[in-house]
């Protein structure tokens, strides 16, 4: 396996002031190759799309380490952002938001190779370029974004990240705010960037279906923390950790069989007061007294890594 | 809803408010939306005065009759059709004066309101941008000017300056350049946190470059309705402080000036009032041309104009 | 008791029936469809799946329930509730309806609750207006209504307020509330789609149950083809403001005779298919007053035909309780090939 582009090291964010800190983001361990979609999915108050943000430098480190290409990722103060982290790109959630709303679609694009040091000239002409390859005519460089659907505007803010030729990506929530069917163009786009330019890929996404269609390796987040991770095939299809079963299992079938999807009891704690032991153990359904006190991290079984000492304990499968 | 690339954006159905859900099914609609802007009298009218007046400044020593400054003619004479205006205390005829007057009074506060324009852009920019002490000093600074009003400071200003019309500009821009700076330094913090902004920022974009290529364009209509609306105020503002004999000195036609001459002659009415309508002309003119900007750049009703 | 069919005609028991409606909004082009001579019906103790994506008319559909559609549409068909005509009553006699006859939970679970009133008194204020219950009885009523909803502690909830509730509870009591006044009809609309995915499982078994135990007549509207298959006995896909496919969610769903369903269905991640790219229908939808003429499918359509851009289809009975839109019928030979997944 080639020496990861993106790299994170027991990764730990906070927010909040003084006495009030609370992690949302707790020991995070994750490691990203060219050429590969990693997923990172998980529900409301996980932690994702804060980890999606440390990623790239958004937000400050309370502890670990981020590096990009051997670089160490700082978080982006007031100063502006280091050259050597330009390979570092992110996808926002909301097309709406992410593009600047009196500026020209080409302009925008090509901000990514003049601020690479290229001319206007050059820039305009990769944008033309970007468009074609995102699927958007040539002559969108003369538009302005609300002249676009929201699915095409996530297809801009993607060719805006490509200008400048990035070899990791961190798209957190790309499709959410997108129509069904722009979510499945958009999804099948970011796969094929991945092939064609051997890019990282970090997908966040709340998702599992499509994570699921997109991703080589899914990385389940509960309270903060991976509580599963393994190539996604092998997740779905006998996914070990409870938690990991409870999402796989409330997913509806669309088969027209008329089952209703199984629910989990609960509700996600409270970040700033986690359970003791293993966060999940209030609501896990083969919880045991032991599960209080034992604070599992990532261990490797069946060919994945779960944060379960009873699933990694026991040698049979989980039904 | 899904848009189509090109297509022009159709309202999408609004929810009713509070008020028109009592309404029966199928009653027609009362409420049109706003006209554009090219429908909008009052916007046109404005337009029209400020070129009319922009014509007749370039063009006055072709238009004017006579010589603004010769006291020649019989004093105090009313309206007739040798001096469409009649004549002031000095035998100058007043129609003349009144269209030299205009290029005095729309030239300095076009060029007023840009200047302070420009200053307080610059200045809230920078204070928004990058926040702390110079974000504190120069709003304190704004403060100190925000605390008088503004006839007032500007007086004490072209005072203390000496009565010059150079002075009273001067005065003027001091009084008129921290409501920009407030202004921009506002938009700038809300664009600061927009995702826009972060997009830059993560391809390496530099303060200034995302001050000037990203904020600047959604700053720019706000500033200019302000600028727009406040030309009628400076206009007002530089001819109060010729009123009062510091701005421009005599025998110079400007209106202000005029003005205060004509309250010295109260019964010769045509004096005073000739110069102060093409005052109120003038601001009436720009105010509706920022009345227009304004809805022209409000979102709500700027989507109901688009084209 | 249900009958099983989806066709207005033959169901005459039904508690809420749809016969035709059309609703048109005005736009600066004029007058244009959003809802486009649509039928079905709903009875007590079922639920009815609506589906469609933006722009289908399905949420216009279901304010027109209500009679809160936007200022200046115009309504031509028939909505009967349990025999009373709708579209003829006065903006009193509505407002008597909504709330006690028929009732609706929507999506954001966050402005559905008013945000500083407690809970309870936004559960007793609707049941004393509409049933003119003590104040006793109806907080009495209201601990209830929670206890169904599963929200835990409801003397201690009705005190709270709708802020300190999460997504999923917040949606609990939003449908607690759409139930106080002891409707016969709830209409859903996209009611799941902002919370996570075991909260949905939950809010769905509670819709689902609250049906079968109180003979609620329920309509889900939402994109969600998943959510469709789990709850809806039958599914009426909408397309442009016009029915396309209506049937038993079984059928539609297994065998799909619409290309627009079997389109749906292809751009959706089944859980269950392996490594095959999504297959997105190309194109968007139509926005309103841009509908094409003819099927207004046939430009996205991979089997349109010549004929398919001139004749505007109607929905026709293919097999008892089936209702297509499409004359060619393409899939009809797809469908007795492939065995039921």
């Amino acid at each position: 396996m080639s020496e990861p582009v993106l790299q994170l090291s027991d990764v730990a964010v906070e927010y909040g002031r003084g006495g009030e800190r609370v992690r949302a983001v707790d020991g995070v361990d994750l490691a990203v190759a060219r050429g590969e979609v990693v997923g990172l999915v998980g529900e409301s108050g996980c932690g994702k799309s804060t980890l999606a943000r440390a990623a790239v430098g958004l937000e400050p480190l309370a502890a670990g380490r981020v590096t990009f290409e051997g670089h160490n990722v700082t978080h982006l103060g007031r100063r502006r952002r280091p050259a050597y982290l330009r390979g570092l790109q992110m996808v926002f959630q909301d097309p709406y938001e992410s593009l600047n709303p009196r500026r020209k679609v080409g302009e925008l694009i090509a901000d990514g190779v003049l601020l690479g040091g290229g001319t206007r000239r050059d820039g305009l002409r990769r944008a033309a370029e970007l468009l074609e390859r995102v699927g958007l005519p040539e002559t969108a460089v003369g538009s302005y974004p609300h002249e676009f659907s929201g699915g095409q505007r996530q297809r801009i803010a993607i060719a805006r990240t490509l200008a400048t030729r990035p070899s990791c990506l961190i798209a957190d929530e790309p499709i959410s705010a997108l129509d069904a069917s722009a979510q499945a163009h958009i999804a099948n786009l970011l796969g094929e960037l991945v092939g064609d330019a051997d890019l990282g890929l970090v997908l966040v996404s709340h998702d599992l279906s499509v994570v699921r269609r997109v991703a080589d390796r899914v990385a389940v987040m509960y309270l903060g923390r991976i509580v599963e991770i393994g190539d996604t095939n092998t997740v779905w299809a006998s996914p070990r950790h409870p938690y990991t079963e409870a999402l796989v299992a409330a997913i509806p079938r669309a088969d027209g069989a008329g089952v209703l999807p199984v629910d989990l009891p609960g509700d996600v704690p409270d970040p700033a007061n986690p359970p003791d032991g293993c966060r999940f153990h209030p609501r896990c359904p083969i919880a045991e007294e032991s599960c209080r006190e034992h604070d599992q991290r990532l261990a490797p079984v069946a060919g994945r890594e779960i944060a379960c000492h009873i699933r990694s304990r026991s040698a049979a499968p989980a039904r | 809803m899904t848009i189509p690339a090109g297509a022009p954006l159709d309202p999408p159905p609004a929810l009713p408010s509070s008020g028109s859900v009592e309404r029966r099914w199928g009653r027609r609609r009362r409420r049109a939306a706003a006209p554009p802007a090219w429908r909008r009298p009052l916007a046109l009218i404005g337009v029209a005065v400020i070129a009319a007046w922009a014509v007749i400044a370039i063009f006055a020593p072709l238009i004017a009759p006579y010589n603004p400054l010769a006291q020649q003619f019989t004093i105090l004479a009313p309206p007739s059709a040798a001096h469409w205006f009649g004549t002031d205390e000095l035998g100058r005829d007043v129609f003349s004066r009144v269209l030299y007057g205009a290029r005095i009074t729309l030239p300095l506060g076009v060029i007023l309101v840009i200047s302070a324009m420009i200053i307080g852009s610059l200045l809230g920019g920078v204070a928004g941008y990058f926040g702390g002490w110079t974000d504190n000093a120069l709003m304190r600074l704004a403060d100190l000017v925000f605390a008088f009003p503004g006839i007032i400071l500007a007086l004490a200003i072209a005072a203390a300056l000496g009565p010059q019309l150079r002075n009273a500009v001067i005065a003027v821009i001091v009084v008129s350049w921290p409501s920009y700076s407030r202004l921009v330094r506002s938009l700038v913090l809300s664009a600061r946190s927009a995702q826009y902004v972060v997009a830059s920022r993560l391809l390496g974009a530099s303060g200034p470059r995302i001050l000037f290529t990203d904020i600047r364009p959604n700053a720019a209509g706000p500033v200019l309705v302000l600028a727009a609306l406040d030309i009628g105020n400076a206009v007002l503002l530089l001819s109060g402080l010729s009123f009062l004999g510091l701005g421009a000195q005599p025998p110079t036609a400007e209106w202000g000036a005029m003005v205060a001459e004509g309250t010295l002659n109260f019964n010769d009415w045509w004096v005073g009032l000739f110069p102060g309508l093409a005052i109120l002309t003038v601001v009436l003119a720009f105010n509706f041309i920022g009345d227009a900007l304004r809805d022209l750049l409000d979102p709500r009703t700027a989507r109901a104009m688009r084209l | 008791m249900t009958p099983d069919t989806a066709t207005s005609d033959t169901v005459t028991g039904a508690l809420l029936r749809v016969d035709r409606l059309s609703v048109a909004l005005p736009t600066r082009s004029g007058y244009h469809k959003a809802v486009d001579d649509v039928s079905f019906a709903v009875d007590a103790g079922e639920v009815l799946g609506i589906a469609g994506e933006s722009g289908s008319g399905k949420t216009i559909t279901a304010l027109s329930l209500f009679g809160l559609l936007p200022h200046g549409a115009r309504v031509t068909g028939s909505i009967r509730l349990d025999g009373t005509e709708l579209t003829e009553l006065t903006t009193k006699q509505l407002r008597a309806i909504r709330g006690r006859q028929i009732a609706m939970v929507s999506q954001d679970p966050a402005t559905a609750l008013h945000p500083i009133v407690p809970i309870g008194t936004q559960l007793t204020e609707h049941m004393r207006h509409h049933l003119g219950v003590s104040k006793a009885e109806a907080r009495s009523r209201a601990a209830d209504l929670l206890q169904t909803v599963r929200i835990p502690d409801p003397e201690r909830a009705l005190r709270s307020y709708a802020g300190q509730f999460s997504g999923g509870m917040r949606q609990r009591i939003a449908i607690a509330v759409a139930l106080a006044a002891e409707p016969r009809v709830l209409v859903a609309d996209e009611p799941t789609t902002a919370l996570d995915v075991t909260v949905q499982a939950g809010i769905l078994r509670l819709l689902d149950r609250l049906c079968r135990d109180r003979g609620l007549a329920v309509i889900v509207i939402t994109h969600d083809l998943g959510v469709m298959s789990a709850t809806a006995r039958r599914l009426c896909v909408m397309y442009a403001g016009r029915l396309a496919e209506a049937g038993p969610t079984s059928e539609l769903l297994a065998r799909p005779r619409h290309p627009y369903t079997r389109g749906l269905l292809d751009a959706l991640p089944h859980p269950e298919a392996t490594g095959a790219p999504l297959v997105p229908i190309g194109g968007s939808p139509p926005s309103l007053g841009r509908v094409p003429d003819g099927c207004p499918f046939h430009p996205r359509c991979r089997y349109a035909q010549p004929s398919c851009a001139t004749n505007r289809p109607e929905p026709e009975p293919i097999a008892p309780g089936h209702l297509l839109a499409c004359p060619p019928d393409p899939l009809r030979a797809a469908v007795s090939e492939r065995e039921a997944p």
